[in-house]
């Protein structure tokens, strides 16, 4: 468990002054200018009037603090100017930032209220190692002009405990005793609730190398009906020391593949854009040529100048690894992105692979000829289901039902069947069946007798031959109680047109009034 | 109308009628592979089945003469392709699995598409793909998008990759087209069937072959009871009309 979880590396992100920064940037502000040079708090509405929810420098500098009341505020400093808090809109926005965030690894989670944690196992060489990594992170939010600190660490507690109350860009290396590291941070380190850090204080235990001091048994027997892990101080520690795994994070067995580009120039034209997907292509293809993979599903992530993040997926019907199949499936999803004001990276993950053994190449293919021999099957499906997305294209396959618009189901083209019992097939079907079968009038023989002649969208048919009925009873099983039952006609009129129509019901079945017929299929 | 028939030179309708005539070769018949490749057009009704019924089993009955190619002595068991654009499968009806013909009821790939220019992106598609038997297109009325140019690119797709390709096109008029044959097909009664001569019998069409390349254009009466049978011989009477119009309008 220790070695898998030393494996890891996690960057935590705190957000200092989210709901500050987010007024700043809703007002237009840099820090300390305009209305940010004077005492501000913000407020939140509570039961027993306004309470301060965040001060800016000038309002901590003249004694407005988080958690106080308003009252209590203003008589410190009587000219202290107030905003509404929007806690909700802070959230929102640090989900949107822990998208943006997939930019320096591929898995990133929400701390709630103000942290973000990214999963950085195996990426740090894409930034030139961790620090530069984190260089780059601190220079990114900076530009969003967000106050941070950050850490990276094998486990998120660590991460948190570093990024909240370490030094601002601690790196814990894998080598490194996080025990002894860690030792003189303080309890509050350890994401516990605020009473529990109470009592840590009134035993004397105020840093984190205190709790090792202690005899674990002591602790334990103090603690031993606290089970949440924000309220039980050992079961916090363990986590941070990645004894006990967190079940914050999920446990990833296999990385996926990733490649990516980090763009000199943000790019804004298609073109362009195009011989980057093109690269990524390329380079896909060897990174699962050495895996012997073929990807099945792929995304392709955009980082935009502004903040935005685009994602287009793709589906393959059958594993691939073609590089110019992935870029063409691409160059189609990508026509409509709104570049807005350029693009600066670009990345290709194949989330979903699939086994695919090297194959000897077709040499055909690779000559002139190449164009000739067509496109495979996988590759045609991929093509169709890409431009006409995937509900388009399907093939029937049959269902164990006596319905016959039920006795009928789509799959993925390339799917494997399904083995079923093939019970009707001495009845005879129309070759095409309308979505919804359209209702017809029809002169016949009272009560259940064949029909002579009917008309449909506007034409009369003289019914010159017919066979039936057909009775089908409703799925009892699955449909109420009011659903008549159904007797098909195989019927072919004065010109050899053959149909196959359906009276609902018969006449006294206790169902509804007189029967009404509908016309459902066409026969060939 | 003034000079007699037999002292008159031949007029320049009729020569251009008789050379037609000789390139034609022989008249149609079922059972024959034909040419290299196929590509064909059939006009039919919307509320009725004949065109679609008429595509697979010209398909089928391509692949039946095709097998004593000793190359192909095992089945067929690649999957065919089968476009809708949305107005031919609300008005005639989607594909039903247990109606289609045995051999192929397992290897369709159904194709729904909204617009006329999609479907003939996803049939251009499909005659460039080397694992389809071959491809069927339903199109309803005259849009703008199948012209000539279309057309002539999706038959040079289907030439290049080998790939039997049918369009069907449901309450269209005839327009431009580079198809090879071209046919107008319509239901016609069927025989009584032997135990139950009030039942339908095996679907029966009147078919017309108004324009190929290879065959002389004419009018069958073609039943489709696992095989492809044409019951109707003799002289096409579309031709001799032709023919007898091009004699009048050279004689006046």
């Amino acid at each position: 468990m220790l070695e898998g979880a030393s494996s890891r590396r996690i960057l935590g992100i705190w957000l200092r002054v989210l709901a500050l920064d987010r007024w700043r940037l809703g007002e237009g502000l840099a820090e300390g200018e305009g209305a940010d040079a004077h005492p501000l708090a913000l407020i939140a509405e509570t039961a027993h009037g306004p309470r301060i929810a965040a001060a800016n420098a000038a309002g901590l500098t003249a004694g407005a603090q988080a958690g106080m009341m308003l009252a209590d505020a203003r008589t410190l400093c009587p000219d202290l100017a107030v905003a509404p808090s929007d806690p909700a809109g802070d959230l929102a926005f640090l989900e949107k930032l822990a998208g943006w965030a997939l930019r320096w690894g591929p898995w990133s989670a929400l701390d709630p209220p103000d942290g973000l944690l990214v999963d950085v196992t195996g990426v740090a060489h894409l930034f030139g190692g961790e620090a530069a990594l984190l260089a780059d992170a601190r220079r990114a939010f900076a530009r969003r002009r967000l106050a941070t600190r950050m850490a990276i660490a094998p486990t998120a507690g660590a991460a948190w405990a570093l990024a909240h109350h370490g030094p601002d860009g601690a790196i814990l290396r894998e080598g490194d005793d996080p025990v002894q590291r860690l030792a003189s941070l303080p309890v509050a380190a350890l994401r516990l609730d605020g009473d529990v850090l109470t009592v840590l204080r009134r035993l004397g235990l105020k840093r984190l190398g205190d709790l090792d001091g202690v005899a674990r048994d002591a602790l334990v027997r103090r603690f031993r009906n606290r089970r949440s892990a924000s309220a039980n101080p050992l079961m916090r520690m363990d986590q941070l020391l990645g004894r006990v795994p967190e079940p914050l994070l999920p446990v990833l067995v296999t990385h996926a593949p990733l490649v990516q580009r980090r763009l000199l120039e943000p790019i804004r034209h298609l073109a362009l854009l195009e011989q980057v997907v093109r690269d990524l292509s390329g380079d896909m293809e060897r990174v699962l040529e050495g895996r012997g993979e073929g990807a099945r599903r792929l995304e392709l992530g955009l980082w935009k100048v502004d903040g935005e993040l685009v994602v287009r997926k793709v589906e393959m019907a059958a594993p691939s690894r073609a590089a110019a199949h992935l870029a063409e499936l691409f160059a189609r999803r990508i026509e409509d992105v709104d570049a807005g004001f350029g693009i600066e990276m670009v990345r290709l993950r194949a989330p979903w692979c699939e086994p695919l053994d090297l194959a000897q190449g077709d040499l055909e293919q690779a000559g002139e000829e190449g164009e000739a021999r067509g496109t495979s099957l996988a590759a045609c499906v991929d093509r169709l289901t890409v431009r006409l997305g995937a509900g388009a294209v399907g093939r029937p396959v049959p269902f164990a039902s006596h319905m016959p618009e039920r006795a009928q189901r789509w799959q993925e083209p390339l799917a494997p069947l399904k083995t079923s019992q093939s019970v009707s097939d001495f009845k005879i079907r129309p070759l095409k069946i309308l979505d919804n079968p359209e209702p017809i009038s029809v002169i016949y023989e009272t009560p259940d007798g064949l029909p002579r002649r009917f008309r449909w969208r506007g034409a009369t048919h003289d019914v010159l031959r017919s066979e039936g009925p057909e009775r089908i009873a409703p799925e009892w099983w699955r449909e109420r109680g009011a659903v008549r039952l159904r007797d098909y006609y195989r019927i072919e009129d004065a010109t050899g047109r053959r149909y196959w129509i359906y009276r609902s019901g018969v006449v006294g079945d206790g169902r509804g009034g007189v029967p009404a017929w509908f016309l459902q299929g066409i026969f060939g | 109308m003034t000079s007699h028939p037999s002292l008159s030179l031949p007029t320049a309708a009729e020569l251009g009628a008789t050379r037609l005539g000789e390139q034609q070769g022989a008249r149609w018949t079922p059972g024959q592979a034909g040419e290299a490749t196929a590509h064909g057009e059939i006009f039919a009704a919307g509320d009725e089945g004949a065109g679609a019924a008429l595509a697979l089993a010209l398909a089928l009955d391509r692949q039946q003469a095709r097998a004593p190619d000793p190359l192909a002595d095992t089945p067929d068991t690649r999957m065919w392709l089968w476009v809708q654009d949305r107005k031919a499968l609300t008005h005639s009806g989607r594909p039903y699995r247990a109606g289609l013909p045995e051999s192929l009821r397992d290897r369709l790939i159904h194709v729904a598409v909204k617009s006329p220019e999609d479907a003939l992106f996803a049939l251009e598609e499909g005659l460039r793909c080397r694992d389809l038997a071959f491809v069927i297109g339903e199109i309803s009325g005259n849009p703008r998008a199948l012209d000539m140019t279309a057309s002539r690119r999706l038959g040079l797709a289907a030439e290049r990759h080998g790939v039997p390709f049918w369009l069907v096109r449901l309450d269209a008029r005839r327009d431009l087209s580079s198809a090879r044959m071209r046919w107008e097909v319509a239901s016609a009664p069927s025989l009584a069937p032997r135990w139950n001569a009030q039942a339908p019998g095996a679907p029966s069409w009147q078919a017309q072959l108004f324009r190929a390349r290879r065959h002389p254009p004419g009018q069958w009466l073609l039943r489709g009871d696992g095989r492809l049978v044409a019951e109707t011989g003799g002289a096409a009477p579309e031709l001799q009309n032709t023919l007898a119009r091009a004699k009048g309008g050279g004689g006046a």
